[in-house]
């Protein structure tokens, strides 16, 4: 209404002055009135206040009462546009319900206001912000403010007339800031401290590498199980031991007769004294010989004598064997124990231990199957049954022949010091200072070895070690090299203990002592070859016999250095014994199947005997032992074949017997009686003593 | 009373003659057999009265001796049926009229 309008451009311009508008009330209805109780047409009214008003032609016409009604008008805040009447279905009851409250309020403008609170920390700091860029341009700033401020109230005054606010100065200050940020450019960054608090930190999270897991699992075995049952009463318990007393009582029984197994062990005794009968049955001319023979013919032989030959004792398995130790048993006088091996270097065989009985020549009393050819044996005084060996490979053994074994009882092996060549001789000795076993050995390796049984083991001490040129020690001081002789047999004197002799390969004879190992008591230059024997006097001390294969036998007298007597035999000698009942008396054979017996007192220069006992030329004579009571020889060759032979009387002289003197006389008699023929022999200075 | 005397010294002297140990079945190696066996007459010998703790005293030294766990069982008269880790078990007789079972099983 123009009317209207022009009412509020005066109070508009009162309002500067006056502050606050009022609230324009439609309290002058009466100019207008008037004004519009006129009639339709446009008249032109002036009013009080020198006006012209218009009066429009449709202007509603109203009596005076009615202009004069007061009619109340009231303003509300409720948007006119908003529905009334929402009805909504409501979940909860099941029914449709008008919703009570309806949102009345109507948005005509919004917009998102950036406006942050002074006090507020990022307030303050772009408070600090603005105060170090407003250095820069501080001026500008201050001056725009306040126009803008003053703009901004009058355009506000003017819009919200109706609405009054009362926080002018701050809204004012507030846009003012704003207008301030909008308006200024942001301020160069400014490096500001960071001020620390629980809420103003930094997260850094850092993962470390996660590593791979691997899952292993392991289960062990179940231990094995078994189930048992059983069910016990008393008669269980009572049948149980009533059974095992039977079983024991059993037991019992059969350990009891255990020997007689086999039938033929039950009459084995009887059968051996069959065989014995049956034997000297079939030999019996030789039997009888053995016991009564006595050449008569001897007399007519002018003290030569000869051997007869009585049995001889074969088997199989010795045919290709030679006879390498004959030796007579000390108690058993019938028994004697051949050993058997090769001295063939190049075809060694096996070897084998038999012991025969005279009474007995067609089978052996024991027989011992050896892996190695054994060279040399010896019965041990005390000890009858038991015989110590030599084997061509350097071993000893010890054979029981009480125990029924094959095998030997003891027996060296590499470990316990075997020889590296052949044994060549073995002989008892004492027993030592403990009782125990012990003998000797002599080898081609150079060493006399001393093997003592301690224990049911062979321990041996090396005694000695020949070696070249008498003494030890030989070559430079730094190698302590040793030319060990060989030695080939060794005797150890019959009454003085510590004193052996030992020959050797190239000829030479040490005497020895047991006690000096590194020195030899003497040495002969006895033989141009090997000395296949030695061997003491049984009665005299001094006199020992030599025999080699440069054909000689030589007699010495350990005191001088030259031989006695040399016999020549035209072979080489394998050899030489001397006989058990004199002293001046020996047996040789040589490798030409001759024996040769000398009995010095008769003959100093000739054999008694010279008979060839081997009826083939080609095998050899190895090995001849007397028999310590009787008057035989035992001879045995190199194929294998042992004869015993009976000494005819001329052989066995005695000295005469002297009327009421005892019949037998020993050593006594023995002695002076070589000693009479050394004295010959030896030059008058030196005498001996005895 | 001729007769119960001699029934009496008869059967003092079936239990002397039949008081060894006698093992009835057993699969335990030599010396762990022999040291059980000797464990368990020792024991009962000990408590002839109590089997209880006969068999308390065999099976703390077979725990001790040759690891848990070990079980035992002592009787006049019994069934039973176990089951026993190979190796570990020793069924005897013993006083005439003792049985003793022992077995190991974890």
């Amino acid at each position: 209404m123009p009317a209207k309008a022009g009412d509020k451009q005066r109070q508009g311009q009162s309002g500067p002055s006056g502050g606050k508008p009022a609230p324009p009330k439609p309290a002058k209805p009466a100019y207008k009135r008037r004004d519009e109780d006129v009639s339709t047409e446009a008249v032109e009214v002036v009013d009080e206040a020198g006006n012209i008003l218009v009066k429009p032609p449709d202007q509603l016409e109203l009596t005076e009462a009615e202009l004069k009604e007061e009619i109340t008008r009231v303003l509300t805040a409720n948007n006119p546009q908003a529905p009334q009447n929402i009805i909504r279905y409501s979940f909860k009851d099941g029914l449709y319900k008008p919703i009570s409250h309806v949102d009345q309020m109507a948005i005509h403008f919004s917009l998102n206001g950036n406006l942050i609170p002074k006090d507020s920390d990022e307030g303050r700091r772009q408070s600090i912000k603005l105060s170090t860029a407003a250095e820069k341009a501080p001026v500008e700033t201050s001056a725009t403010a306040p126009e803008e401020a003053a703009i901004k109230d009058e355009e506000r005054t003017e819009d919200t007339q109706a609405a009054g606010e009362g926080k002018a100065e701050e809204s004012g200050t507030a846009e003012a800031a704003e207008a301030a940020d909008a308006e200024e450019p942001p301020p160069p960054a400014v490096k500001e401290r960071k001020l620390a608090n629980q809420f103003n930190f930094i997260d850094r999270p850092s993962w470390t590498p996660k590593y791979p897991v691997r899952d292993r699992a392991c289960q062990s075995e179940p231990t094995p199980c078994k189930t048992l049952s059983d069910d016990i009463n008393q008669w269980v318990i009572h049948d149980a031991y009533v059974e095992e007393l039977r079983k024991r009582e059993e037991s019992k029984e059969k350990e009891k007769p255990k020997a007689q197994s086999d039938e033929i062990n039950k009459i084995s005794k009887a059968a051996r004294i069959v065989e014995r009968m049956v034997n000297q049955n079939t030999f019996d001319g030789i039997a009888q010989d053995f016991k009564y023979f006595e050449d008569e013919s001897d007399e007519f032989r002018d003290q030569k004598g000869t051997l007869l030959p009585l049995w001889k004792f074969c088997y199989k398995g010795t045919r290709r064997l030679a006879v390498t130790a004959i030796s007579w048993n000390p108690k058993y006088k019938d028994l004697f124990a051949v050993g058997y091996g090769s001295y063939n270097f190049m075809n060694q065989g096996k070897g084998m231990l038999l012991l025969y009985t005279m009474k007995n020549p067609s089978f052996p009393e024991y027989i011992f199957r050896t892996e190695s050819g054994i060279m040399c044996l010896d019965f041990h005084n005390d000890y009858p049954y038991l015989v110590a060996v030599g084997f061509y490979d350097g071993n000893v053994a010890i054979y029981n022949l009480k125990k029924a074994t094959s095998q030997p009882s003891y027996k060296s092996n590499a470990n316990s010091g075997k020889h590296t060549e052949p044994v060549w001789q073995v002989k008892w000795q004492k027993d030592d200072m403990d009782n125990n076993l012990n003998f000797f050995s002599v080898s081609s390796d150079g060493r006399i070895v001393s093997w003592t049984l301690v224990k049911n083991e062979l321990v041996h001490t090396d005694i000695i070690k020949l070696s070249v040129e008498g003494t030890t020690m030989q070559g430079s001081e730094e190698l302590q090299l040793q030319t060990l002789g060989c030695g080939t047999s060794f005797d150890f004197h019959k009454k003085i203990d510590y004193l052996f002799l030992v020959g050797t390969e190239d000829g030479k004879i040490y005497k020895c002592s047991k006690c000096y190992s590194s020195q030899f008591l003497d040495v002969f230059e006895a033989h141009n070859m090997a000395v296949d024997s030695v061997s003491w006097n049984p009665y005299h001390s001094k006199v020992f016999i030599s025999c080699s294969s440069d054909w000689t036998v030589k007699i010495w007298d350990h005191t001088i250095r030259t031989p006695m007597f040399v016999f020549d035999l035209n072979s080489a000698v394998g050899d030489v014994a001397w006989s058990p009942y004199s002293s001046t008396v020996f047996a040789a054979v040589t490798t030409d199947g001759k024996a040769h017996v000398f009995d010095l007192n008769v003959n100093k220069y000739e054999a008694l005997c010279t008979q060839l006992v081997v009826n083939k030329m080609k095998s050899r004579i190895t090995h001849i032992q007397f028999n310590p009571v009787y008057p035989v020889v035992v001879i045995g060759g190199e194929r294998g074949f042992v004869v015993t032979l009976k000494l005819s009387p001329n052989l066995r002289k005695m000295p005469k017997e002297k009327k009421g003197q005892e019949v037998k006389k020993g050593p006594e008699v023995e002695i002076p009686k070589l000693d009479k023929l050394l004295n010959l022999v030896r030059e008058p200075e030196n005498k001996t003593e005895e | 009373m001729a007769d119960t005397g001699e029934g009496k010294k008869e059967e003092s002297d079936y239990k002397r003659l039949h008081s060894f140990p006698l093992i009835r079945h057993t699969d335990m190696p030599e010396e762990m057999r022999v040291e059980a066996m000797e464990l368990c007459v020792t024991a009962c010998e000990k408590y002839a009265t109590n089997n209880e703790s006969a068999a308390k005293m065999i099976k703390e030294m077979m725990d001790k001796k040759f690891g848990s766990s070990w079980h035992v069982v002592i009787g006049e008269a019994f069934g039973f049926e176990i089951t026993h880790e190979v190796k570990n078990l020793l069924y005897m007789f013993f006083g005439g009229s003792l049985a003793v079972c022992v077995w190991k099983c974890s």
